[in-house]
């Protein structure tokens, strides 16, 4: 087993991951702590595995998707500036943030980050369109076992019709952002992390 | 559609229900009298003469005794009454997101007030102070403490001890002096009413019952915090107001007031302090002892709701002998012991605790509120117009004031502060209920020549909260912010993986429709509010007359099932993840689970989904 000097977070990386992310100086360490608890193989990276063993995330109809947020393209292991990078989606707007301009990079909790995740869950082929097999995957997942597919077929249907503007039967991006311009994404979409 | 006819009829059908049990009791109470004129000396006679009596008197084939049981008899009519009346008001869905159920129950006790002051009857002596405190306070008590949920409970302590102690103390004070500031004034007629007295009615009417508001409140979004703050103030508020009353009585016993000296108001400061800790700490005490009994009750599993229950009332009653509070000693108990009990004792005594536990609190809140009733209609009235009104409006202004003023101080220490409608919906949630009636009925009249202005004035807050400030008020200032499914399972389990929950979790929702569309939309909109997964909730939600349902090891059930089948499927064609073909509910066979067709089974609570204001239905529940 390697070392655990190793895995234990340097200041430098934790100043790397606050710019990243925006996470304060106490919330990483406590974020590092829960990864190395989540991390039973005790290699810095998280499996698949490692999330599924979270007895909360098995029964949640989206578990598997949110797991897969994780996961860049194609890999199997995330490390820890993965897991923070995801994680930065949700963290809450601060007012002193709201006003700042637009001259870096985009903060990786803006309100369109947040909703291009949320878009994410649904368009697994990643062709920036949530097509109508793709949205019945979903509705099929959050519903329970007693509706049958013409139903959901059809709830389908509707749903993409009022959201679809340019015809094509699919909810691209630009719809997506549409039909929740008035919620608010910002509130809904984050959590509180402890300090 | 049939469905609005259908619920009417089922309405009608249980209130045909109700008229007829309230007949064969009216019934009881006219005959009772003229019975027992006409057949007592009769009755008597044969009693007293079985054979042979000088008056030719045959044996009597049908006699009635009344009197025998009579007592019983009407406290069981009483409470199948209010049971009825219950299940009624379930069965009209619209009825329990409008007002609480504490307006059914006094609702009913008013009727069997009316029927026995039309009969002119004489009520049983259901209550007297030693039966309320003895028999009827308990079982409610136990019961808060009891499903009081620990861990968010003890996570924020420090503001609710915070809030309910110095609430209470705020609130009772200041109705108090307020009260004998109006008393002051001649034009009333109220000067007789010295401070004492005025203190005392402060602290009673201050005695809040906010459970009941949460049914209410179950219909809407309301964060976590905000419910737990309302459990924790309903739980210390009634051990604390009790505290207060006796602490009140026992200066008026000590003849004119005047005589009382600052050391006896030190001494009662003293009194309060030790009264309200030792209470806990007996309760403490009590509850470890409890728990530690359930761990070696493995061969005798039929006793283990025994134990618990007569643990409980033990800790209740030895407090009390010690003058001590056992509403706190009780509670206590009740929340020491849970967590070890449930884990040692067997599912079906789990359960049965459970269960008998409702029961009983039910039978004792509807005994309470019967008996609230029956004074309503009945002679013991005063009515004193400046009294009742400044009653009413300081009651409203105080706890307003109470509350501001205190968590403005508390949401310095707090990480998550209270907004401003947070605040606005607990001061709201001030009902009164069957304590401070109890309290008020409770004025030993000795000391209090005036009690029935006293009674008067506190019927009439109860009314006017539990009525009209819960559905006129409440309604309007519960958010009806929308419900995004995706959203909120994905926060959810984000959450799980941070392994905290955040305090802003919101609880499942269910609003009016008031928007019609068309009719195909409409049923997809049913469909989808009866098919669609709750998102998991930290706490389980309270309601003082039910337990929660078991929806949620269903849903569990069927979300697992459904993983592993799409796991293995992927496995067989070598993805790492089933997105090569939907799950489709006909090429899936859940051998364990019912195939049914109807959609009946797993029937959740049908929540109503609502929309934003451009009408796009589906996609903002689904996106």
């Amino acid at each position: 087993m390697g070392s655990r000097a190793s895995t234990l977070l340097r200041d430098e990386e934790i100043e790397e991951i606050k710019k990243e992310t925006g996470f304060s100086h106490s919330q990483i360490t406590r974020l590092y702590s829960r990864f190395t608890s989540l991390d039973k193989g005790e290699n810095g990276t998280l499996s698949r595995e490692d999330f599924q063993r979270i007895p909360e995330l098995a029964i949640n109809p989206l578990g598997d998707r949110i797991i897969n947020a994780f996961f860049p393209e194609g890999e199997d292991q995330v490390n820890f500036r993965g897991f923070m990078r995801t994680l930065a989606h949700f963290r809450p707007i601060e007012d002193n943030e709201k006003s700042k301009d637009q001259n870096g990079p985009e903060p990786l909790n803006s309100r369109s980050n947040k909703l291009h995740f949320a878009f994410r869950l649904y368009d697994l082929d990643k062709d920036d369109k949530i097509s109508r097999d793709e949205l019945l995957q979903v509705l099929r997942m959050m519903v329970g076992v007693n509706i049958s597919d013409e139903q959901l077929g059809s709830i389908a249907d509707r749903t993409i019709q009022e959201a679809d503007q340019d015809g094509d039967c699919a909810i691209s991006f630009a719809e997506f952002v549409k039909v929740l311009e008035k919620v608010d994404v910002e509130q809904k979409m984050s959590i509180r992390f402890l300090h | 559609m049939d469905s609005p006819a259908l619920e009417h009829m089922k309405m009608l059908s249980c209130l045909l229900l109700l008229l007829t049990l309230a007949c064969p009791s009216a019934a009881a109470y006219l005959d009772e009298p003229s019975l027992r004129s006409s057949l007592l000396p009769q009755y008597e006679h044969d009693h007293a003469d079985a054979v042979g009596s000088s008056q030719d008197k045959r044996l009597q084939v049908f006699t009635v005794d009344y009197n025998n049981v009579q007592i019983p008899y009407e406290v069981t009519l009483w409470i199948l009454l209010a049971s009825l009346a219950k299940i009624g008001f379930h069965l009209y869905h619209r009825l329990p997101r409008l007002m609480p159920e504490s307006c059914i129950l006094i609702a009913i006790g008013a009727l069997v007030g009316v029927i026995i002051f039309a009969t002119d009857h004489k009520s049983p002596p259901v209550m007297n102070t030693s039966i309320y405190f003895l028999y009827l306070l308990p079982p409610i008590v136990l019961e808060e403490g009891y499903f009081m949920p620990t861990r968010p409970f003890f996570e924020n302590l420090g503001s609710i001890l915070w809030w309910s102690v110095l609430g209470s103390l705020l609130n009772s004070f200041g109705i108090g002096l307020s009260l004998y500031g109006i008393c002051q004034i001649e034009a009333f007629g109220l000067t007789d009413l010295n401070l004492l007295q005025n203190l005392l009615f402060g602290s009673m009417i201050s005695a809040v019952d906010p459970v009941a508001a949460l049914a209410v409140f179950e219909e809407a979004s309301v964060n976590e915090q905000l419910h737990m703050m309302i459990f924790g103030e309903s739980l210390l508020n009634d051990g604390i107001t009790v505290v207060l009353y006796n602490i009140f009585i026992a200066f008026t016993q000590m003849h004119r007031y005047e005589e009382i000296e600052s050391i006896d108001i030190l001494a009662g400061f003293a009194r309060f302090f030790v009264v309200g800790l030792g209470g806990m700490l007996f309760g403490i005490v009590f509850g470890f002892v409890s728990a530690l009994m359930t761990r070696f009750t493995h061969n005798v599993s039929a006793i283990e709701p025994l134990l618990v229950f007569m643990f409980s009332y033990l800790s209740y009653l030895c407090a009390e002998i010690l003058y001590i509070s056992g509403i706190l000693a009780m509670t206590a108990c009740a929340v020491t012991m849970k967590k070890y009990v449930e884990e040692n004792v067997s599912q079906n005594s789990y359960t049965t605790i459970k269960y008998f536990m409702k029961m009983l609190s039910s039978v004792s809140e509807t005994l309470i509120f019967v008996f609230m009733g029956v004074s309503t209609v009945g002679k013991n009235h005063e009515w004193n117009w400046a009294f009742i009104c400044f009653t009413l409006l300081f009651c409203l202004i105080w706890r307003t004031l109470s509350v501001f003023a205190l968590f403005y101080i508390s949401n310095k220490f707090r990480t998550y502060p209270f907004t401003f409608k947070d605040q606005l919906i607990i001061s709201y949630s001030g009902l009164r209920g069957a304590s401070s009636f109890s309290l008020a009925f409770l004025l030993p009249v000795k000391l209090f020549p005036r009690k029935k202005l006293f009674i008067t004035a506190t019927l009439v807050v109860i009314y006017f909260t539990v009525f009209i400030q819960v559905t006129v008020f409440l309604n309007e200032l519960l958010s009806h912010n929308q419900g995004d499914q995706l959203m909120d399972h994905l926060k959810a389990g984000i959450e799980d993986i941070c392994g905290h929950w955040s305090h802003y979790q919101l609880r499942d929702k269910k609003r009016h429709d008031h928007k019609l569309s068309l009719a195909e939309v409409e049923s997809m909109r049913d469909v989808l509010a009866h098919n669609l997964y709750q998102v998991r909730q930290r706490a389980p939600s309270y309601n003082r007359h039910n337990l929660p349902s078991n929806t949620n090891e269903k849903q569990a059930q069927e979300i697992l099932i459904r993983r592993q089948h799409s796991l293995r499927q992927s496995c067989k064609k070598g993805n790492s993840l089933p997105w090569g073909r939907p799950v489709s509910a006909t090429s899936v066979r859940y051998l364990s689970l019912p195939q049914d067709h109807s959609g009946q089974p797993t029937r959740r609570k049908a929540r109503h989904v609502t929309f934003t204001g451009n009408g796009n239905v589906l996609c903002c529940i689904l996106l």
